[in-house]
């Protein structure tokens, strides 16, 4: 009942995605949650290796049934307890083929307020204009599955 | 073309930095000319006519006449496409939103 998926601003921005949502446990929790590696982990569906500490890289890899051959790498940009976490990561970066460490991240953070009977989480991941349009394009890519790792092939194509 | 539709000939004109550049600067101020879209670039007219064209067959820029010269723009329809990759993510956050709820309101 408290709890809602927003998406405010998703038919304008092509570089942001915010969610909030309410979550019925105190903020001591939620940041927990959050800020712990494991307990993310657990939620995240993803085993790091590590904890998180401001400018420090964790790794890890995605315990998501179809998506264990990803690892992922999150970089901590900041943790302000209990109120804001944030790191940089490849957003969608699940092709094993594919070096995606040249290119951009994009920026997601956490933002914990009180609010009534438990507490306020917006998330925004950010950044995602500056991501090569090639990948972004990529969510055709799963939709269509018949020519995963065709596209080099394919380039003669267009030459 | 192939059978699976248009999709794999949009991720191969995709596939080139020339063509990405092209691409964001008509995305920043379309439509321009060739001889703008060539300045600055180390790259010749008649090389960026043919990029545009590659973009062109997959649908992703489109010319028109303007007075006397040609210029090129954007095709947004195509590009929209692109922009399920942001509405899939999205989709992921909500999972992932969710399972939080899950593992905090326990």
């Amino acid at each position: 009942m408290a709890v809602n998926t927003e998406t405010p601003n998703d038919t304008k921005s092509t570089d942001r995605i915010e969610k909030r949502v309410v979550l019925r446990a105190p903020r001591t929790r939620v940041w927990r949650a959050l800020t712990n590696a494991a307990e993310f982990g657990t939620w995240f569906r993803v085993k790091l290796e590590g904890a998180f500490a401001e400018g420090k890289p964790v790794r890890g890899r995605l315990s998501i049934p179809s998506y264990e051959h990803v690892t992922l790498e999150l970089l901590v940009e900041r943790i302000d307890p209990e109120r804001y976490f944030s790191y940089r990561w490849h957003p969608y970066a699940v092709d094993p083929a594919v070096d995606y460490s040249t290119e951009p991240t994009t920026l997601v953070e956490f933002t914990l307020e009180d609010t009534d009977g438990g507490t306020a989480l917006t998330i925004v991941e950010s950044g995602f204009d500056r991501i090569p349009l090639a990948r972004r394009a990529e969510a055709f890519r799963m939709n269509d599955n018949g020519w995963t790792g065709q596209i080099k092939q394919l380039a003669k194509y267009v030459e | 073309m192939s059978s699976k539709g248009s999709a794999a000939p949009l991720f191969a004109a995709l596939g080139d930095a020339t063509r990405l550049r092209l691409l964001g600067r008509l995305s920043a101020g379309g439509p321009l000319s060739i001889t703008r879209l060539s300045e600055g670039t180390g790259v010749t007219r008649q090389a960026i006519t043919r990029h545009l064209h590659a973009l062109g067959r997959v649908g992703l820029v489109r010319n028109a006449r303007r007075g006397r010269e040609r210029v090129w723009d954007l095709n947004r329809e195509r590009l929209e496409r692109a922009k399920r990759y942001l509405d899939q993510i999205a989709a992921q956050w909500d999972d992932a939103a969710e399972r939080l709820r899950a593992f905090v309101e326990d």
